[in-house]
């Protein structure tokens, strides 16, 4: 049987990625950052998962305003990094795993969550920029990675009580699958953060700090938090945090198992313009 | 009935909902077509003919030419669209986000490695700004 193993959240800003393909890692600005990750690189590979499952969104790349699917799940085999305006990323094609994928598509359409299955897609930012920061700059990434995009772009977004009930579907999908594979969920984005207008550049430390205490001690209540206390509190790009409600609901103490254990707890600002949050949970 | 948008009291702040993406569909898809590179050098060459390949209204062709993004804002753009403009010009997010704040680029930077603007007196409309603690 296939089981969730642990959850891992962190932010994709892109200029990380921009650093670490330009060469600037050693400079102290970025060195704050990237110390955070060091523990998890380190982690991920004396914890190795055969799957990732990879929730993430995308930046108006592979999805233009031509379709808007609300969840999807990549059933591919391969996906490639994507050109977002300067060239796409120098890292490895994203390797995908069409049986798992498939299964939790129909498993989690079952489950009445309508999700729209994807076969074709460039990956951005949004997927590449964890898998960095969690792996560094290997010539392949260490496991298939199954892709499923948030649509937190247009509004009104999937809210956090649907994340949340949508990770506990995945966890139930992943658990019938009959082969026997150890699945890590990473939920990406966030943490707060403004990018448009006159407000851009406001960063809640307060807030960031207590979710990411909300999101270990009490998920369901995390869960509860309406979108416009994202916006309010965090900036109109924070509604990214619901991502990681679906990572969240997929760990076994959302369905009344034995409680998450931390392994590590990371945030710093800044990184360009936002706030960097980083957990690893495992079950 | 009236649908629920409360998110219309946060200051500096333009929520790209299901109206808004309306308002903008020509104009973000015009910033998706700057994702291919011959795209990018036609528009380069000649702004003004690409854009006149594409059926937006007059006011998001000027905010465009005039890289406003607020303009570009009010005008139905979505920041992620707008942002291939910026890849575009060769300008990072950074430099983006700052442009819409009314402050330099250096002071924004500055403001950014110094914290963040605070969301002290930034959650409402009509708020008094406060002091950053």
């Amino acid at each position: 049987m296939a089981r969730i193993t642990a959850s891992v959240y962190t932010s994709h800003v892109p200029a990380i990625g921009a650093a670490l393909d330009l060469g600037k890692t050693a400079e102290p600005y970025w060195q704050n950052v990237f110390k955070g990750y060091e523990f998890s690189k380190q982690w991920l590979k004396e914890n190795p998962p055969d799957v990732v499952f990879l929730v993430f969104n995308d930046h108006a790349t592979a999805f233009s305003l031509d379709m808007i699917p609300t969840f999807a799940i990549g059933t591919a085999a391969e996906y490639m990094p994507a050109d977002e305006g300067w060239g796409p990323r120098a890292v490895p094609r994203v390797v995908g795993h069409p049986e798992l994928a498939s299964h939790i598509a129909q498993s989690v359409i079952q489950q009445d969550f309508d999700l729209t299955i994807v076969n074709k897609m460039d990956v951005d930012h949004g997927l590449t920029v964890p898998l960095s920061l969690m792996c560094g700059q290997p010539d392949a990434w260490p496991c298939p990675v199954i892709p499923f995009a948030v649509n937190v772009v247009q509004y009104p977004v999937p809210s956090g009580q649907r994340c949340y009930n949508l990770g506990k579907a995945i966890r139930k999908a992943v658990q019938s699958y009959d082969g026997d594979l150890k699945v890590q969920i990473w939920g990406t984005g966030g943490m707060s953060h403004q990018l448009q207008g006159p407000r851009a550049g406001l960063i809640n430390r307060e807030f960031d700090n207590a979710f990411l205490d909300k999101l270990i001690d009490e998920p369901a209540a995390a869960a509860a938090i309406p979108h416009i206390d994202y916006v309010r509190e965090a900036g109109s790009e924070g509604i990214e945090l619901v991502m990681w409600l679906i990572a969240r609901g997929a760990m076994d103490d959302a369905s009344g198992g034995s409680k998450a254990v931390v392994r590590h707890r990371f945030y710093h600002v800044p990184a360009s313009n936002t706030a960097v949050g980083h957990l690893i949970l495992e079950n | 009935m009236a649908l629920d948008k409360p998110y219309l009291d946060v200051p500096g702040t333009t929520i790209f909902d299901a109206e808004q993406s309306r308002k903008g569909y020509h104009l973000n898809q015009f910033c998706m077509s700057l994702m291919k590179a011959e795209n990018r050098e036609r528009f380069k060459v000649d702004e003004r003919a690409y854009l006149d390949e594409w059926p937006m209204t007059e006011e998001q062709k000027q905010a465009v030419l005039a890289r406003d993004l607020n303009r570009c804002i009010a005008a139905g753009g979505n920041i992620y669209f707008l942002a291939k403009i910026g890849a575009t010009d060769g300008k990072s997010f950074q430099q983006m986000a700052g442009s819409m704040t009314g402050m330099s680029e250096e002071e924004y930077r500055n403001m950014m490695i110094a914290g963040e603007r605070s969301v002290e007196g930034n959650r409402r409309i009509g708020e008094t700004p406060q002091e950053k603690k």
